[in-house]
């Protein structure tokens, strides 16, 4: 007697993911890279994302400061110094004609020897938009005279006032920003490269290699930063041409902001350098420069990116300060410390308070690049 | 514990040995000395130059030797409390300094302990009632204090204080003081005018460690001992106390590393704005004149505070943490 089931197969094609198969949208998530699950990880994050795009709107204004600006950066109007901002008014006399503002009348107040000047409101003055103004070099390269915004036709516009040559805020803001900002990108990369370089042995060789670049990096970590830019940018010597001591600045401003990017770094690849691809690598006969620079910096570069970005407000600060204290960039260049250096003289800032005024750009580019560093530290490790 | 002591006081010297060689390169970095700008400048205005000064000068500082051996007569005379000379004051350093090595340290000091006294309730409050009104509204001030430059602040406040008081608010002192003898009133003096520069100077640092301590104090409460605490029936107040804020000490004191340079990096810029009687302004003009010594005399001052407020820093973290390896080699 035999009472066994028959044996059965199935005639249907077997798919063995029949039982969890994924929807479209599950496939999505599941096969996407690490950086797209990192944009999405980092969208969360509001006020990051406003930042990047404060940041990014910056720098590509800088790329076209010529066109942007107004005015030249030296441009004076002799009789205009320390001319107030200037307000846009649309409707004159229950009339709408669109943006202008009134010229000034000046008047030397000789109680306290202040420059004072009123508004001339018989005489609206429209702002032309997109028209030819100062004559320009764009980039030193192609010279030009297409701006966005003109003042009007035999007049004048300051929005945001000038300074005692009688010289457009607005337009020496866009041009500090142009040396400010790029000072922050070239000063990280320096760090970044000695920052890898160095973490980068000290994590892959370890030993004694390790240990001196430990203390190198204790004793540097150690000392003070703005003193030592001070002395260093003190040793830039005198006669050196603009663009030289640019350079140099950034260099000095690099090589003391490197050991924390070394740090992380190092530590990174001690973690890193002990998993089985490193084993495979080395076994394969691939050089220690290979196997960091291909197989273990692509695993954390979002962290280096992110810590970067968290380091550039530092620069764009101590170069701030350096030319504030006039050890930094000096006339002709501006960047917004060569600006604010100006504001230092508080008599003429109790006057003339938009003096001030550069510090505005300093404090929004520093807070967007800490929101960005933040979302971007937050997002560097999106499998949380 | 004492085998500790003294690793860390060698470990300290070492590196004041390297700092000080370090300093030494970077302010004999510009093309020239002191002497030979001095000697251009008298020539360029016509006037004679007293060659058996500058002689005289030149070996005592042994300028025309190379620079390795410089460096040892400088050094060794520090070790002899002889910092020597600026070329610029024509006196020695240590007179010229005077009382702002102390002032300096008067300010930097009442910074730290602003700092804390500052940061900590607020660090406090802000993780206990994570997400509250408060909380937002003091971490925004803290973001908003990290990223204003503290010589904006000062400035800023100069500003202020000339428009609504018309008065100055520089200065470390009130005028009759200065260059003065030491006494109560001058004393009290400083006190009075020392707090506006400590809470420029302190702000940055206020904030970085309020985020900190927020951080951590966050993190300990979510571990399970506070829930075991809880869940015998501790009260929430004596809880805290008792573990959590213990814990989140610790980075609290050990932060010290990061704060003291910063503290001392913006008590520099802010003198300077402030124009305070500290070292700042005297080291930003010896730093522009080329004055090699009094430049690094200020350099290797400010970098011995910094190096031993850190020592200080991990000789009281060995002793608040156990759990902190004192051998620094092999667990036994």
């Amino acid at each position: 007697m035999s009472d066994k089931l028959a044996h059965f197969v199935s005639d249907a094609p077997f798919d063995p993911y029949t039982i969890e198969t994924l929807t479209p949208e599950q496939e999505r998530v599941y096969m996407a890279s690490r950086w797209l699950m990192m944009w999405w990880k980092f969208k969360l994050h509001k006020l990051a994302v406003v930042s990047g795009i404060v940041l990014l709107a910056s720098y590509f204004c800088i790329i076209f400061v010529e066109v942007f600006a107004p005015y030249n950066l030296h441009t004076r109007n002799t009789d205009y110094l320390f001319a107030p901002p200037q307000s846009v008014h649309l409707i004159h006399e229950g009339e709408f004609i669109g943006p202008f503002v009134y010229p000034l009348k000046f008047k030397l107040n000789l109680d306290t020897l202040k420059r004072e000047y009123s508004d001339d409101a018989d005489n609206p003055q429209p702002i032309r938009f997109f028209c030819s103004g100062d004559e320009y070099e764009f980039w030193g390269l192609v010279s030009g005279s297409f701006h966005i915004m003109c003042p009007p036709k035999d007049g004048k516009m300051f929005l945001l006032g000038t300074d005692r040559l009688g010289r457009d805020m607005v337009s020496r803001l866009l041009y500090g920003g142009r040396i400010s900002l790029t000072v922050g990108l070239l000063g990280i990369t320096i760090s970044f490269i000695l920052g890898i370089t160095v973490g980068g042995m000290a994590g892959y060789f370890g030993g004694w290699v390790d240990n001196t670049v430990q203390r190198v990096i204790e004793i540097l970590r150690s000392l003070p930063e703005l003193p030592l830019w001070m002395a260093l940018s003190a040793a830039l010597p005198v006669n050196w041409s603009p663009v030289y001591v640019y350079l140099g600045i950034t260099i000095i401003l690099g090589l003391l902001d490197w050991p924390g990017l070394a740090r992380a770094v190092r530590s990174k690849l001690l973690a890193l350098r002990e998993e089985d691809y490193v084993t495979a690598a080395r076994l394969m006969g691939a050089p220690p420069s290979r196997i960091i620079g291909a197989h273990l910096l692509p695993n954390f570069m979002s962290h280096l990116i992110a810590s970067a970005s968290l380091s550039i407000p530092s620069m764009i600060l101590g170069e701030t300060a350096l030319s504030f204290l006039g050890l930094g960039l000096r006339p002709p260049v501006t960047s917004w410390g060569v600006l604010l250096a100006e504001a230092q003289n508080i008599e003429a800032v109790a006057l003339y308070p938009w003096l001030m005024l550069p510090m505005l750009p300093v404090v929004i580019v520093v807070l967007a690049f800490n929101f960005l560093g933040d979302g971007l530290r937050d997002a560097a490790d999106p499998y949380d | 514990m004492l085998h500790y002591v003294i690793r860390r006081v060698v470990i300290m010297c070492l590196t004041l040995v390297v700092v000080s060689a370090l300093v030494f390169i970077v302010i004999q970095l510009p093309p020239g000395d002191y002497l030979t700008t001095y000697i251009a400048e008298l020539e360029s205005q016509g006037e004679a130059v007293n060659l058996e000064k500058i002689e005289f000068l030149r070996r005592q500082y042994g300028l025309d030797l190379p620079l390795y051996q410089q460096y040892f007569v400088w050094i060794s005379g520090w070790v002899h409390g002889d910092l020597g000379y600026s070329f610029e004051y024509s006196l020695p350093v240590t007179e010229v300094v005077g009382d702002r090595l102390y002032l300096s340290m008067v300010l930097n000091f009442s910074t730290v302990i602003f700092v804390y006294l500052v940061a900590f309730p607020i660090g406090v409050y802000s993780a206990t009632h994570q997400y509250s009104w408060g909380d937002h509204g003091l971490t925004f001030l803290g973001l908003l204090g990290l990223a204003t430059p503290n010589f904006l602040l000062a400035l800023v406040l100069l500003y202020l204080a000339n428009i609504y008081f018309g008065t100055s608010i520089g200065g470390l002192m009130d005028p009759e003081f200065i260059d003065q003898p030491w006494t109560w009133a001058k004393a009290l003096s400083i006190l009075e005018h020392l707090w506006v520069p400590v809470v420029v100077i302190g702000t940055a640092g206020t904030a970085g460690m309020i985020r900190r301590l927020r951080a951590n104090l966050l993190d300990e409460m979510q571990k399970q001992y506070v829930v075991t605490g809880r869940s015998k029936g501790l009260s929430e107040g004596r809880l805290l106390v008792k573990y959590p804020l213990r814990m989140s000490l610790n980075p609290f004191i050990a932060d010290i590393g990061s704060l003291l340079p910063q503290i001392v990096s913006g008590s520099v810029i802010v003198s300077a704005v402030m124009s305070l009687p500290t070292t700042g302004p005297m080291l930003l003009s010896a730093l522009q004149s080329q004055d090699t010594y009094l430049a690094g005399s200020f350099l290797m001052f400010l970098a011995t505070l910094t190096v031993f407020g850190m020592f200080v820093s991990d000789l009281l973290l060995a002793v608040l943490d156990p759990r902190i390896r004192l051998d620094g080699g092999v667990r036994r």
